[in-house]
């Protein structure tokens, strides 16, 4: 029987450290099972043939999230009013953007950033969309996921459409004219359409407030619902094989190197793992 | 003997010997109605009102609070029992529970009923929320849709069959965005077809292209190379702008689309001939009214015949078997 070696005073303090982050780790854990729950996320079994294409998904999800705080941010300063400021004759709104851009402490970059960022988001999800279509990532059991993905690309959009008024100025006020009139020439209803998105029969001052609520409040909150039923998909079907997987196509799959990962708060214990080990002829 | 066993006699009695509650006191209504009527009164009379509530609440709260503390203070609680009908001994398992007298209806568990009861007052909840709120969010683009008179001055401003640019504040209220543009011709007095008296006769043509909207503009020479200056008035609706123009007609700027003076379409993607403003002669002053969408236009002037419809937005049909894209048009002024 070996007898235990007395820790060196440097573990003693590597433990002690290790305590201050795993304890309040476990407290929530204990509590709420978020921690699993993130690492059940974080760390499932993805193809072992994935590539980067398959971080499109995740890409166009950060460009919306960029979105989400930068706008939150703009919206502390952007005042969405037609009125004319008495003092200039300027629209109130137009003013407040410029203020943005040319006064405010990097408002410039935060107006910039949401800016081109919209385009970023519009880029990504076509490039997320083309991936899964050329890969067939659509196909069974993934139909439903390409369809939220679609209502989220229309979502996005919708944003865009609704953003572009914001800046009130003569190319925003023309380019919702012409969008809305687009909308009022659908057969039946697009003339209903038009009123409502107007608020009456011609843009004014309601337009401006109600594309302000639509573009921060309505769009947003659908999309992040959609982004989570998008994502719980994903996690429960899995990520798909690309085309010219050898695993997919019914090859030995190449064996994870499970013996060697130390499990814990960091690593889960794989699936199996045991009973890998445990397989007569298998690698160990 | 087995002591274990209830008699007979016993489990009969169990019967009409339940434990069961004294029966609910009406004194905390009593006191809620004098609450109420109290609160009520102070909207209507403070003195009189206000104070016979206040007398019900206060009788009646005394009453509640000595009927609830009745038994700490040591009063014995005098319970009449619950008394059924005595039945034979085995005449009990046949004689018919209360549901059985509910007839044909099945019979209802407890959790059953209370998930129902919750999904129920859960939709109506969400019904009476939901109503109200989709209502206000829809029916107010559709509801009152004012017309808006605008002052465009006295009539001696109008040369006789000039052309001019007017710009107006269609409601001053909402400002610079309601800044409206149309074209303007004095066609000079006609007999009017009922009274057959002469009247002042304009044509007076919205520019807003019926393809998208967009604001067309038109093609020729205007103030300054005519050697004619801008009118300016100003009239009820604010300044107004008068810029003499010889038009040989107008473009659209967006997407190309061309009519003549008349409004007609003679190219591009518009659908019609462009809209016109209904006018009144007010006091001797031109006023504007709404616009109304026109099919075409045959002849000029106070001699043209216009095809009228009620007003449509840009890119509806009004004539041909396209119209029948936009069978319902939303409520306007």
């Amino acid at each position: 029987m070996a007898t235990r070696r007395k820790p060196t005073k440097a573990e003693v303090r590597r433990q002690h450290a290790e305590q201050v982050i795993v304890y309040p780790l476990e407290w929530l854990e204990e509590r709420s099972g978020l921690v699993g729950g993130v690492k059940y996320f974080l760390f499932r079994n993805v193809p072992s043939d994935v590539n980067w294409m398959q971080t499109l998904g995740s890409a166009a999800l950060t460009a919306f999230l960029v979105q989400a705080i930068t706008g939150v941010i703009l919206a502390m300063y952007y005042v969405p009013s037609a009125a004319t400021d008495p003092h200039t004759g300027k629209p109130v709104a137009w003013e407040s953007i410029v203020n943005i851009s040319d006064n405010l402490f990097m408002g410039w970059l935060v107006r910039g950033m949401h800016r081109w960022g919209a385009s970023v988001f519009i880029i990504l999800m076509f490039l997320h969309m083309g991936r899964v279509f050329l890969f067939g990532a659509y196909k069974y059991p993934r139909e439903l996921n390409w369809i939220i993905g679609v209502l989220i690309l229309v979502m996005g959009m919708m944003e865009g459409f609704t953003g572009y008024l914001l800046p009130w100025d003569q190319t925003a006020y023309w380019a919702t004219v012409v969008g809305i009139n687009l909308n009022g020439t659908a057969p039946i209803l697009g003339p209903w359409l038009a009123q409502f998105l107007r608020g009456g029969q011609a843009i004014s001052g309601d337009t401006l407030t109600r594309f302000y609520s639509l573009h921060m409040l309505v769009i947003p909150g659908a999309i992040i619902g959609l982004i989570t039923l998008h994502l719980y998909l994903v996690i429960r079907l899995g990520v798909s094989s690309p085309p010219w997987s050898k695993d997919a196509a019914g090859g030995e799959p190449e064996e994870a190197e499970p013996e060697r990962l130390r499990p814990g708060l960091t690593r889960p214990v794989p699936h199996g793992a045991a009973a890998m080990q445990a397989e007569p002829g298998g690698r160990d | 003997m087995e002591p274990e066993q209830p008699s007979p006699d016993a489990e009969h009695e169990s019967l009409h010997e339940e434990a069961h509650l004294p029966p609910p006191s009406l004194y905390p209504i009593g006191f809620a109605i004098g609450i109420v009527v109290l609160l009520v009164g102070l909207v209507i009379d403070p003195m009189l009102i206000s104070s016979i509530g206040a007398a019900i609440a206060i009788v009646f709260g005394i009453l509640w609070a000595r009927d609830a503390t009745r038994e700490l203070r040591g009063e014995t609680v005098v319970l009449e029992p619950e008394r059924r009908e005595l039945k034979e001994a085995g005449e009990g398992a046949a004689a018919a529970p209360a549901d059985e007298e509910e007839g044909a209806l099945p019979p209802v568990s407890r959790s059953a009923f209370l998930e129902g009861a919750t999904l129920g007052l859960g939709a109506v909840i969400g019904a009476v929320i939901t109503v109200p709120v989709a209502g206000f969010a829809v029916l107010p683009a559709f509801l009152d849709q004012e017309v808006h008179k605008v002052d465009l001055g006295p009539l001696e401003t109008f040369p006789l069959g000039q052309w001019l640019i007017a710009t107006f504040v269609l409601d001053p209220a909402e400002g610079e965005v309601s800044r409206r543009t149309a074209f303007v011709r004095n066609n000079g007095l006609v007999a009017d077809p009922q009274t057959k008296q002469q009247v002042p006769s304009f044509t007076i043509i919205s520019n807003h292209c019926v393809h998208l909207g967009c604001p067309v503009q038109a093609n020729g020479p205007t103030g300054a190379i005519l050697g004619k200056p801008t009118i300016h008035e100003r009239t009820a609706n604010g300044p107004v702008e008068f810029v003499p123009v010889v038009p040989a007609g107008y473009g659209c700027p967006c997407h190309g689309g061309q009519y003549d003076p008349e409004g007609n379409r003679i190219a591009g993607p518009p659908v019609r001939a462009l809209d016109r403003y209904a006018y009144e002669i007010d006091n001797g002053r031109l006023v504007l009214l709404s616009v109304y969408s026109v099919s075409h236009v045959v002849g000029t002037g106070a001699q043209a015949k216009i095809y009228k419809y009620k007003t449509y937005g840009p890119g509806q049909h009004v004539d041909g078997p396209e119209q029948w894209f936009y069978p319902l048009s939303p409520p306007q002024h």
